[in-house]
């Protein structure tokens, strides 16, 4: 009891700037701990197999959680305000197919205008789920759930059963993914300058800040003058441009797209989020949080290819790694309010 | 007269699915002159049973203002175990006992979290849909069992002899009925109702909140195992990947009923209807070549529309109201 006293009396010293320090303190702890699980794998699968410890591996897994990890940062500010994106999975294949067809279609296409395309697409189907959510005040669950539906017939009747394979596209496009720029390949770059970019906006801008209003607490967001629909309604739109743009990479890294393309993605995206800190219910959680659990679902899923661990095991772990990640976040969060009492008590 | 409107403005949801199930079978009329045929609605009942069957605890738990995701993929479990306890020769109806066991611990394991740990039932159930998918791809792989005697799969394709009623039917009409009592004739259901309304109010009138959800999301989990059953019967094969993606379908199906997704509204019989209304047009879309990945675009459409719809007419009759009474009040300053 002494020590643990002690440190409660020292972080929750009367001002309520140590109080908040203490809880600035825990969701730092909660991200390096994230980080210290992703080490341990590392570490622990690299002792029994010594090739998964390679450069070339470590970029390989980066390779395969950039495009879930592009996706991640708009799911993450669409949480935070406590909405859900649902079609996320439905807009990454929509505008990979369209990216992907433009280019077979016409192979002359410059590079930058297949990428402004499948922006665009992906923009224009988050501007419409973001009407329906804030104008139209559907709740985001019921709206994006709809949308996961009407958006991938859209990509279904637009494909027609077609396929675009990787001979039917130039070799410039399927290079967006794959050239590398310092030795890294430009996928790579893309997620994390995006995640950067993101990370600090969220940080250091007002808007930033309101969006983490919204999710803690929507009426008072309101009392204090935040535009909560307007604000509500860019997050859905970025999260649409965001997933236009990893379309137009899936398309790049895959080459061989058809109208299935990136089904379930949703629900792997929500998964790395949650196990990443975000709070489902909005408020709280950071963009490095669910980088880093898209990283660490990542890494468990090439672990097991080294360890030989059946792939048909992928999908419990990845199931029980999201329950533990929710669990052990309630625990945190119980045991600070219990910190926070007993040290205002004092 | 009055009698009329008071029904219509407590009903009107279930009036509007109604209106919607007589548009779909005018559509399929004309876009096929099989639709109306009892053969082929016979089909159409029985391949939405073990979506029907998901959709009753479903509703109840979103009422209760949880949900689960993980209802199609205990169904798959369920499936899996079917099939290797049969394999291991098994007597059937203890395949099926173990099966439907399996399918109620998998509930309890979700409700147990959200009851016990007080963790949000959609990361809960996303958690599970991904674990027990996964432990049913652990145990069966990519294989299938498809050797089932014919005694059980023709009660998934069979008919109540003499009729075109499916045996399934009358499986999913009795669980029905058992929850349409529940939740409309019932303490029960009207604790449910209490609890989707106001958790906190529902404790203090002492109710017995997070045992009722724990029973809820038990039962989810033992139905979803019967539809499993119901599921391995109809296509007469178990496998990990069996109703894959269906939990979507059956929310969409609840919502459409109308449920509220925040809980303590909605109806079971708004439910059934939505279930044939989906059917329906899935059936008749069908008919018509259209496949299925496009069906869900007008039943996504359909699920956007059925909220949007309401909400937009309101907010109009809302602004035409302010209007008049700005008229209103500017021609009482005038005059």
């Amino acid at each position: 009891m002494t020590t643990t006293s002690e440190h409660v009396q020292e972080a929750a010293t009367p001002s309520r700037r140590g109080a908040n320090r203490l809880v600035v303190l825990i969701s730092r702890v909660r991200e390096l701990g994230l980080l210290v699980v992703l080490l341990l794998i590392v570490i622990v699968v690299g002792v029994l197999v010594p090739q998964f410890l390679t450069v070339s591996n470590m970029v390989q897994i980066l390779l395969s959680i950039s495009i879930l990890a592009i996706v991640a940062i708009g799911e993450t500010l669409v949480i935070l305000t406590r909405n859900v994106d649902l079609s996320v999975g439905s807009i990454v294949g929509f505008a990979a197919f369209v990216a992907a067809n433009l280019f077979k279609q016409q192979p002359g296409t410059s590079l930058l205008f297949g990428i402004l395309l499948g922006c665009a697409l992906g923009l224009v189907l988050g501007v419409i789920n973001g009407l329906i959510v804030t104008w139209g005040r559907v709740p985001s669950i019921v709206a994006t759930l709809g949308t996961l539906y009407a958006y991938r017939g859209l990509d279904f009747i637009y494909a027609g059963g077609n396929q675009v394979s990787a001979s039917d596209v130039p070799d410039s496009f399927l290079s967006l993914a794959t050239a590398p720029l310092l030795g890294v390949p430009l996928l790579i770059w893309f997620a994390a300058l995006l995640a950067i970019i993101f990370g600090y906006w969220l940080h250091a801008s007002r808007t930033g800040r309101q969006l983490y209003a919204i999710g803690s607490n929507p009426d008072a967001a309101h009392l204090i003058g935040i535009r909560s629909n307007l604000l509500v309604f860019i997050t859905f739109a970025i999260s649409g441009l965001l997933c236009g743009f990893a379309g137009v990479l899936w398309g790049a890294r895959f080459a061989t797209v058809d109208a299935t393309a990136a089904t379930g993605l949703e629900l792997q995206v929500i998964a790395a989020v949650v196990v990443g800190g975000v709070n489902i219910f909005g408020g709280s959680g950071e963009i490095l949080g669910a980088i880093l659990g898209v990283l660490v679902l990542g890494t468990i899923d090439n672990s097991l290819s080294f360890l030989r661990v059946s792939q048909f095991w992928l999908q419990a772990i990845d199931g029980a790694a999201i329950l533990v990640a929710v669990a052990l976040d309630a625990f945190i969060t119980r045991w600070v309010q219990r910190l926070l009492i007993t040290g205002r008590k004092r | 007269m009055k009698l009329a409107s008071n029904l219509l403005s407590s009903w009107w949801w279930e009036a509007l699915l109604i209106v919607l199930l007589v548009l779909t079978a005018i559509l399929g009329n004309a876009l096929s002159p099989y639709f109306l045929t009892p053969f082929n609605l016979a089909l159409m009942v029985e391949s939405m049973m073990e979506i029907a069957i998901m959709a009753l605890p479903m509703t109840l738990i979103i009422i209760v203002g949880e949900i689960d995701l993980s209802v199609a993929s205990t169904l798959g479990l369920a499936s899996v175990i079917m099939g290797i306890t049969w394999s291991a020769g098994i007597p059937l109806w203890l395949d099926i006992v173990i099966a439907l066991a399996v399918g109620a611990v998998a509930g309890l394991f979700n409700g147990l979290l959200v009851t016990r740990l007080g963790l949000p039932s959609l990361v809960v159930t996303l958690g599970t849909l991904a674990l027990y998918r996964g432990l049913a791809y652990v145990i069966l792989g990519s294989q299938a069992v498809s050797n089932f005697p014919g005694s059980y799969t023709t009660f998934g394709i069979g008919y109540i002899p003499g009729t075109l009623i499916p045996w399934t039917l009358l499986l999913f009409i009795f669980l029905a009925l058992l929850c349409v009592v529940v939740l409309h004739r019932s303490w029960i259901g009207r604790q449910l109702y209490a609890i989707g309304n106001n958790k906190e109010a529902a404790r203090f009138a002492g109710i017995w909140v997070n045992r009722l959800k724990l029973l809820l999301f038990v039962l989810s989990g033992l139905l979803s195992a019967l539809a499993g059953v119901v599921f391995t019967a109809r296509i007469s094969s178990a496998r990990a990947d069996n109703a894959l993606g269906f939990e979507l379908l059956v929310i969409t199906v609840v919502l459409l009923g109308g449920i509220n997704i925040f809980g303590g509204r909605g109806t079971l019989i708004g439910v059934i209807l939505a279930l044939f209304v989906v059917g329906g047009l899935r059936n008749a879309l069908g008919l018509a070549n259209i496949s299925g990945d496009i069906q869900n675009t007008v039943i996504g459409t359909l699920l956007v529309l059925s909220v949007l719809g309401p909400n937009i007419a309101q907010r109009i009759q809302g602004a035409l109201s302010r209007r008049r009474l700005a008229a209103r009040s500017t021609q009482s300053k005038t005059g």
